[in-house]
């Protein structure tokens, strides 16, 4: 009797013991899912404190009275000639005239310094858009520095510690925001500059479309090139090929290929394509070459694994009804494995949307202003544009590049989920 | 499949035009340091002209001049940036590829600054106490080289602070490295007698070089040296090898080439000094602070004055064969050395470039107007 009770008494302590390691072993699950999940928290709330303020730019509202005089030309003027006229001067000789007591070299300078350094150009399109506002006087939304808008954005009537200088602006410029402000002119706006433009120089002018658009032509190269190749590749390996020790070395290497750096297809797409096929460098077309090679083996991995998942009957069934190999593969096969296939080169693509390393060896880091239109045209994508953007001593560059980052990541986590949602409605289940 | 087929063919014929059409963007490549101000002078010239923006590159100075000099042609780049003067081996390898005609153009100074968090203590050193600091090898109680045993400011010269050495810069690929390791450092080493002296000897004085390597116990660089030059090795060449090493023992901290991250490190760490630019500490003059080198403070009238000693010109180099035959080239290259941009007013001055002096300047605009090829 005294050995059963123990051994009953053993299996109970053997048993308590047991549950207790399932229930550390979950709570190691959950503490490791809280730790991720508190990461990415921390991530967004940084970056999307630090962005926030890019989404909004200030402007300053002032009058402005296109003298004819002034800028000596009239409205029967070509646009040549107003293209020549000197809207430099004449906008420094508006502020000074809206400002005189603003007087000495310096201070005059720090005055012009608050607006945009387009500040001519705008005004010069405003006048090339309508010739008739010529001698008119006009409220124009000017765009205010980045310094200024800076300032104007993040320390402005907050209560400063003692000695915390914010920003770059001198106690004449602070004094000059502090007049505009009470006068009522200065107001935020969102910042349409971000989307409208491409890169600059100036923080206030710069914005992600030329990225964007060199993004978009680059993955539309990428898509175009690989998805087709890639699912017949899959197609031929698992439904054509024999089984042999060249098919399994060609499948060893593409297992491989999908663990290369990606540093490594870039330099071999310079060797390649630039260096040997002389297509030139910084262009889309050969970005997407080059992130075609990076994502192959990612796409063909999958649209394997979702042309094995389909399951042997279906294609005994169409060979049995008469059916060609090739018959059963288009009709049958490749429509039932096509969902998996588009996740995976979704996934694929998502990925070369994310890219730099392999696009720094073929020229796509680069300071480029106009917008790309074509796949030949030079372009630089988002990811490069963060990359460059954090590099610009300009401070107001800090806010910009997080902008960029939360632009980026809703184009990844918006195909990221068109993923998932493809799998869960097409995919079906056997 | 035909689709496919389609798209290849059109991709194939896309990449064929655009090998066979004339390049209507002038391309730069070059310098990390003049990049930030040849992309305004780009942007800019795109703006004020008729013709294209130009597409600037970030590939570093002795990536850009290998890319510059691969030859003539439109896949080579036409204009390059570099934080320092071309060297003998590059200009000799231009000329081999066909690149003989170069334009060089002295568009300014960059001031190196060793900075701190600003609220933490401002440092005034010497370029000997940065020698004594970071360099690898620094002379021991004896006068022979030994690893650097220096660990607090305080170790380096008594007037410091004892707070640990630790300071952020740029890697071994960087420009800013080489310049601050040859102007600082070596800057430094020349402040030690003993260095200073075999720095004079000449390849003919192989005893006395022998007799103060010996002194010294650099019989290591000594060799590395004629390991180098062979039989033309002379007392500089020993000098650069001891003056431009890094101590690598955690002192000196690699942060990257990103100057924006190393002013944030700073933040953070106020006891750490940082190495980068000056437009970057004209940019963040709220946040760090410069500190004093030889007596003088890096201000941008001291840079420009040549009284703050770790400064460096800034050059670019145009391929004239490509004059005429990409369009702009000569105006953005007048765009560049006009007044309205490097002037001693213009706007890359604001963006933290430090001037030419009046003679230079007006020297450099002639020379630029009859667009002179370079000689070395």
């Amino acid at each position: 009797m005294t050995n059963s009770v123990s051994i009953s008494e053993k299996r109970t302590a053997r048993l308590a013991k047991r549950h207790r390691a399932e229930s550390r072993f979950k709570w190691f699950g959950r503490l490791s899912i809280g730790f991720g999940l508190a990461c990415v928290l921390f991530l967004f709330t940084d970056i999307i404190s630090k962005g926030i303020g890019a989404f909004t730019q200030t402007y300053i509202n002032i009058e402005v009275t296109f003298d004819e005089d002034k800028l000596g030309i009239n409205q029967s003027s070509s646009e040549k000639e107003i293209k020549a006229a000197s809207f430099g001067s004449f906008f420094k000789k508006s502020l000074r005239e809206q400002n005189p007591d603003v007087t000495g070299r310096r201070d005059k300078r720090a005055l012009y310094a608050l607006f945009t350094s387009d500040a001519p150009l705008i005004l010069r399109d405003m006048v090339l858009a309508d010739p008739t506002i010529l001698g008119t006087t006009q409220t124009v939304s000017m765009i205010a520095d980045d310094d200024f808008d800076t300032y104007y954005k993040h320390s402005y009537g907050r209560d400063l510690e003692e000695g915390e200088i914010i920003g770059r602006l001198s106690d004449f410029q602070i004094s000059m925001v502090e007049k505009y402000v009470e006068a009522g002119v200065v107001e935020k706006r969102f910042n349409t500059i971000l989307f409208s433009n491409a890169d600059s120089r100036e923080p206030e002018l710069a914005g992600i479309r030329g990225a964007v658009m060199g993004s978009i032509l680059t993955l539309f190269v990428t898509l175009i090139l690989s998805f087709p190749i890639a699912v017949a590749t899959a197609i031929y390996l698992e439904e054509f090929a024999p089984k042999n020790k060249i098919t399994d070395f060609i499948e060893v290497n593409i297992n491989n290929l999908a663990a290369v750096p990606s540093v490594i297809f870039g330099l071999l797409g310079l060797a390649v394509f630039i260096n040997f096929f002389g297509m030139p460098r910084s262009v889309p077309l050969v970005g997407g070459f080059v992130l075609t090679l990076m994502t192959l083996p990612t796409i063909i991995i999958s649209s394997r694994a979702a042309i094995k998942a389909v399951p042997p009957s279906i294609r005994d069934a169409a060979l049995g009804m008469g059916a060609s190999k090739v018959q059963t593969v288009v009709h049958h096969v490749l429509p039932l494995a096509m969902p998996g296939m588009l996740t995976g080169t979704i996934i694929g693509m998502a990925q070369a949307l994310g890219e730099t390393a392999p696009l720094l060896m073929i020229g796509m880091v680069a300071f480029i202003v106009d917008a790309p239109a074509t796949v030949t045209d030079a372009a630089t994508v988002l990811p490069v544009q963060i990359f460059l953007w954090s590099d610009s001593p300009e401070r107001a560059f800090v806010e910009k590049t997080s902008a960029a980052i939360m632009v980026l990541l809703a184009f990844l986590i918006f195909m990221n989920s068109l993923a998932v949602w493809l799998r869960k409605r097409l995919e079906r289940r056997w | 499949m035909k689709k496919l087929a389609y798209g290849l063919v059109a991709a194939a014929t896309v990449a064929n035009i655009s090998v066979a059409s004339a390049r209507d963007t002038i391309s730069i490549v070059g310098s990390s340091t003049v990049y930030p101000f040849a992309t305004v002078v780009a942007e800019r010239f795109g703006k004020s002209s008729d013709f294209k923006a130009p597409k600037v590159e970030s590939t570093g100075s002795g990536g850009g001049l290998k890319l510059f000099c691969k030859g003539v042609g439109e896949a080579n780049p036409d204009v390059t940036n570099a934080s320092r003067r071309i060297k003998q081996s590059e200009f000799e390898k231009c000329q081999k590829n066909g690149v003989t005609d170069i334009i060089e153009v002295l568009i300014g100074y960059d001031g190196i600054v060793l900075a701190n968090a600003k609220g933490s203590e401002p440092m005034e050193l010497t370029r000997k106490d940065i020698y004594l600091a970071l360099a690898k090898l620094v002379p021991g109680p004896d006068g022979k080289l030994i690893e650097n045993p220096n660990q607090t400011w305080k170790d380096v010269n008594a007037a410091l602070p004892a707070t640990k050495i630790e300071v952020l810069g740029p890697p071994p690929t960087s420009g800013t490295r080489d310049a601050f390791a040859e102007l600082a450092l070596e800057g430094g080493a020349r402040k030690i007698d003993d260095i200073k002296k075999l720095r004079k000897l000449k390849a003919d004085q192989k005893d006395e070089i022998a007799v103060l390597v010996k002194k010294l116990g650099a019989e290591a660089a000594w060799a590395a040296a004629v390991d180098k030059k062979g039989a033309k090795a002379k007392g500089k060449d020993v000098v650069k090898i001891i003056g431009r090493s890094v101590r690598e023992d955690g002192a000196y901290i690699e942060a990257g080439e990103n100057d924006n991250l190393i002013v944030n490190k700073l933040v953070a760490n106020p006891s750490a000094l940082g190495i980068f630019g000056f437009s970057f500490l004209d940019q963040n003059s709220d946040k760090v602070q410069g500190s004093v080198i030889d007596g003088k403070a890096p201000t941008f009238d001291a840079i420009a004055g040549g009284e703050y000693k770790v400064s460096r010109p800034l050059y670019f180099y145009v391929k004239k064969a490509h004059i005429g035959v990409v369009p702009g080239i000569e105006e953005y290259l007048n765009a560049f050395v006009s007044e309205d941009a490097i002037g001693p007013d213009g706007y890359l001055i604001d963006k933290g470039l430090i001037p030419l002096s009046e003679d230079k300047f007006e020297e450099l605009a002639d020379s630029a107007k009859s667009l002179k090829s370079l000689e070395l």
